[in-house]
């Protein structure tokens, strides 16, 4: 992975800028020392490591305002940072480049029940946010496996999703309104507790624009009030046709579960092994599928299901009948990385998303794949929305296996797209599907995305040398060509 | 009369932009043009009539996945998606009769490009939250695209989001896919009479604090109310407040009941199956109490935060004389004023600037359009943002220039 060639120039300012940093954020958040440095040079992709030039933790919208326009003055580059869970290297640092931690605004600052919204602070964890309106019988639905961790700022960046977001939407869908820091050190205000945007819809354009637009310094989400009640299904199958014929069946039936999560045979295996779920060990898929609402709609929809996953050759069927059971369901699912992590010396986890129709060949395909490499790979599959979450175990240690991993998941993302999906689904691009883009999209495409990028950060000082392949000068990009010749175009109908 | 371009493949229409923009001519975009009454009135020399990229090409139900021409009429989409139970879950108001044209005209372009979503949307999202990717020509004459035909997809920066609601200023969609849900099995919508504003924008608030995911919650003052075509409403006498529930039957059975003991307690309610249902959300959605034959007065839509919309509502009023309707649980106030010179547009947009939110000019003459600032003006860091947006598009203006803010 070769990053933007470093600014010797830069590193070799590293005294006076951590000393102009100091007069903006006093005290411990300004992090010079090397051992220091260390816990920020990775985030959830380890493969990854690069310790930046410094760390700066500001705790005001004000702070962050007069670090960035120092930044763009002398033309230092920025990686924001929420909790470092990207498992796409979003918040690699830069070694000629700052990171900006966001961990000190922890703060949720106002919860409006009666306009179901919650205004917080960017490094409030996702999961701190249902925590806080749960008494009142309200939560906030994305519910990324990282929950406890991750930052509602880096769900922002991200774009996340989690196992609810089937019937309730990414991040992108639950956030109303947002507080930004522009690069130059302007801070802008969209969106609130109203709905829609005025104007262009930047608040859809920055959820998921991986910092590289600007720093989510306040955020104000959608919460909803909890269901009433939720059940789960767990069937097994003896065949992914079998369990996706079912998924497909439930769907077509009208049906949208809270959610519907697949596993495929080595993943229940890690699982019950390792949290000893009660899965059955027999079966080559297994399906579990939640139902919410009122109970009257969750036993006749179970029901529902129930004939359906029969009709589609279920075997060792189960129907959640209390609350600890239905979370017994989805502790083998809620650990199937951990579970993974055991019985390899690591694994590379992958994002792609497919037309859920094409699962069994996908999975058949990246069997063959797995054999080429001579790398086994376990499933956990979001079904209801087609986002496959392969992951390859290798062993870091055994010299070209990370590159054979890494090769092996660049093949399955690219079978992905090749099968009308995406290269990620919910984890974004940054460093690790950067150079894979040209898969999915033409240089156009890429040109497109880029100016946009030009509007708001025309120095390419924010994170740079994630999600695009080629770094373009703005200058370049925003050039008009101008095809003379084929102008008076006879052949199009005018009237 | 402007010259039209009406061209039938996307290659076609890349040349005829290409060509404006070597010839910086600007270009009007329209599809059916059920819609060209909205926005800043347009100046350009040139129209681009993209009606003829009709025709859904993909429909997967299973993948809850359609992808359809821009000039594909939405009728057609919706009775495609009916034959297999299933709809587009943001609900696409039929504005034609509201903008003195025909009903049943507009055309998937049209809706998505002007974010335009109905009752469902305060559940359900809005247009932007169900699309899902596009092909599109851009203001440098260059094809491109964004987003997929996966739900679940964050590769790169999501594109669809900016083109919906961007009114064809920053690109002339070819391809737009959606995704779409299934339709619900029952429909039903609990009527609570005779609720004056604070009380109705407390129920409503109560309403949207319920676990029975209601899918419309809506305001109708006496007056608006006698206009209804379903009887159940017009003969109510009184203000309505209206709920509606969605879903199996058996759940949708058990909600209405709960609502009703839970908010009808001191006021008398009535509940509306499914057919009563599905026309009287509809002439919310479409606004028909201000589409009648005739009537040229001036008209608002107004989104403030849900909780502030009755009072809202009370002072707009109260300050313009007018007419008042609210939907989305309070969220959205639909106004109508006489008005003719100024549509009232400071008296309005005063009213929102303590809670917030934002106001278009939907229905006004073309002086006024003209005029007036139609589309909420914004502040000053988020306007350098949206120029930025547009020259990243279309650096020459040749795309509907000024066709929601007169430097876009
Ligand atoms: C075990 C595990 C399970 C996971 N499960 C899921 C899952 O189920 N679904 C899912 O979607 N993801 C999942 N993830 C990925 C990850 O947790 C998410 O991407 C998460 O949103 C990252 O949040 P963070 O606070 O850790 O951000 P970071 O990793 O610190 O940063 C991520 C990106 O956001 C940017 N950023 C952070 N804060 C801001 C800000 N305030 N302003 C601007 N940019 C900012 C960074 O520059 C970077 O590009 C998982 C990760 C792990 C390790």
């Amino acid at each position: 992975m070769k990053m933007p060639e470093p600014d010797a120039a830069v590193i070799a300012r590293k005294d006076e800028i951590a000393a102009a940093l100091r007069g903006i954020v006093p005290g411990e958040g300004v992090i010079v020392n090397d051992d220091e440095l260390r816990p920020y040079e990775s985030d959830g992709l380890t493969a990854y490591r690069q310790p930046p030039l410094i760390v700066v933790l500001p705790e005001t919208t004000a702070q962050v305002s007069r670090i960035l326009r120092y930044c763009h003055d002398n033309g230092v580059k920025v990686v924001p940072r929420g909790a470092g869970t990207s498992l796409s290297g979003g918040a690699l640092p830069l070694r000629d480049g700052i990171v900006l931690g966001l961990g000190k605004f922890n703060r949720i600052l106002d919860v409006d029940y009666d306009n179901r919204c919650a205004v917080v602070q960017p490094g409030v964890t996702n999961l701190a946010i249902s925590n806080a309106v749960g008494e009142e019988g309200f939560y906030y639905a994305p519910d990324p496996s990282s929950q406890i961790a991750c930052t509602i700022g880096g769900n922002i960046a991200e774009n996340s999703g989690g196992v609810h977001c089937l019937k309730y939407g990414l991040t992108t869908n639950n956030v109303l309104g947002l507080e930004l820091v522009l690069i130059d050190g302007e801070i802008v205000r969209i969106g609130g507790p109203h709905l829609d945007a005025e104007g262009y819809d930047l608040l859809g354009l920055l959820t998921g624009s991986e910092g590289l637009l600007g720093v989510v310094t306040e955020v104000t989400v959608r919460i909803l009030p909890k269901p009433e009640t939720a059940r789960a299904l767990l069937v097994g199958f003896p065949s992914s046709e079998d369990a996706g014929a079912c998924v497909a069946g439930v769907i077509g039936a009208g049906i949208i579960p809270g959610g519907m999560e697949m596993m495929d045979r080595p993943a229940i295996h890690a699982a019950e092994d390792f949290v000893h779920a009660g899965y059955p060990l027999d079966v080559e898929a297994l399906l579990i599928v939640e139902l919410d609402g009122p109970e009257s709609e969750v036993d006749y929809l179970i029901g529902r299901v129930e004939e359906i996953a029969k009709a589609n050759n279920a075997v060792g069927l189960r129907i959640s009948q209390s609350e600890e059971e239905r979370v017994r369901f989805w502790a083998g699912r809620k650990a199937a990385f951990p579970a993974v992590g055991r019985i390899s010396p690591d694994y590379y986890c992958m994002d792609g998303t497919i037309p859920r129709g094409r699962l069994p060949e996908v999975l058949s395909r990246m069997a063959a794949l797995s054999q080429q490499y001579g790398l086994r790979v376990a499933n956990v599959f979001h079904a209801g929305d087609g986002n496959l979450h392969p992951l390859i175990l290798y062993d870091a240690n055994e010299p070209g296996e990370l590159e054979k991993a890494e090769e092996f998941g660049a093949d399955i993302l690219r079978l992905c797209v090749e099968v009308g999906g995406v290269l990620t689904g919910e984890h974004g691009v940054g460093v690790e599907k950067r150079d894979l883009m040209p898969a999915m999209f033409t240089e156009a495409d890429l040109q497109q995305q880029q100016r946009v990028k030009c509007a708001f950060d025309p120095k390419s000082l924010l994170n740079p040398g994630k999600v695009f392949p080629t770094l373009h000068r703005c200058a370049e990009l925003g050039r008009v060509h101008i095809h003379r010749g084929q102008q008076r175009f006879p052949d199009i109908p005018r009237f | 009369m402007a010259e039209s371009f009406r061209p039938e493949t996307p290659d076609q229409l890349r040349d005829a932009v290409a060509w404006a923009v070597a010839e910086e001519i600007p270009l009007e975009i329209m599809c059916a043009g059920s819609k060209r009454s909205m926005g800043r009135p347009s100046n350009a020399e040139r129209r681009l009539d993209v009606s003829a990229l009709r025709g859904i090409t993909l429909y997967e139900p299973e993948e809850l996945v359609l992808s359809a021409g821009p000039g594909t009429p939405l009728a057609d989409i919706e009775q495609t998606l009916a034959e297999r139970r299933q709809q587009l879950p943001f609900e696409p108001p039929d504005l034609g009769p509201l903008l003195g044209g025909a009903a049943g005209a507009g055309t998937l372009g049209g809706a998505i490009a002007c974010n335009l979503s109905g009752p469902r949307r305060l559940k359900a999202g809005a247009s932007r939250d169900h699309f899902l990717g596009f092909s599109a020509v851009s203001g440098r004459g260059e094809a491109f695209k964004s987003g997929g035909r996966v739900v679940k997809n964050v590769t790169g920066y999501d594109l669809s989001k900016l083109m919906c609601g961007s009114w064809g200023t920053l690109g002339v969609m070819t391809l737009l896919t959606v995704k779409v849900l299934p339709a619900p099995e029952s429909i039903r919508t609990v009527l609570l009479f005779g609720h004056g504003p604070a009380e109705a924008g407390a129920a409503m608030t109560a309403a949207m604090k319920t676990p029975y995911e209601v899918s419309g919650v809506a305001h109708l003052p006496a007056g608006l109310a006698a206009g209804s075509a379903v009887s159940h409403v017009s003969g109510a006498g009184r203000a309505v407040t209206a709920i509606r529930v969605e879903g199996p039957s058996p759940s949708v059975a058990y909600r209405c009941a709960a609502l009703r003991s839970q908010l009808g307690a001191l006021v008398e309610t009535e509940e509306l199956h499914s057919r009563n249902s599905v026309r009287f959300w509809s002439e919310l959605r479409d606004v028909s109490p201000f589409a009648a034959a005739g009537d040229a007065r001036c008209v608002w839509r107004i989104s403030v935060p849900p909780k502030s919309g009755a009072q809202v509502m009370q002072r707009l009023i109260a300050g313009t004389g007018g007419e008042a309707y609210l939907d989305w649980g309070g969220g959205l106030i639909w106004l109508t004023v006489d008005a003719p010179v100024d549509a009232m547009h400071e008296t309005v947009r005063a009213a929102i600037a303590a809670p917030g939110g934002h106001a278009t000019l939907i229905r006004a003459p073309e002086p006024v359009r003209a005029a007036v600032p139609v589309f909420q003006p914004p502040e000053p860091g988020v306007a350098r943002l949206l120029r930025g947006v547009k020259e990243s598009f279309d650096p020459r203006g040749v795309l509907n220039p000024g066709r929601m803010y007169a430097e876009l």
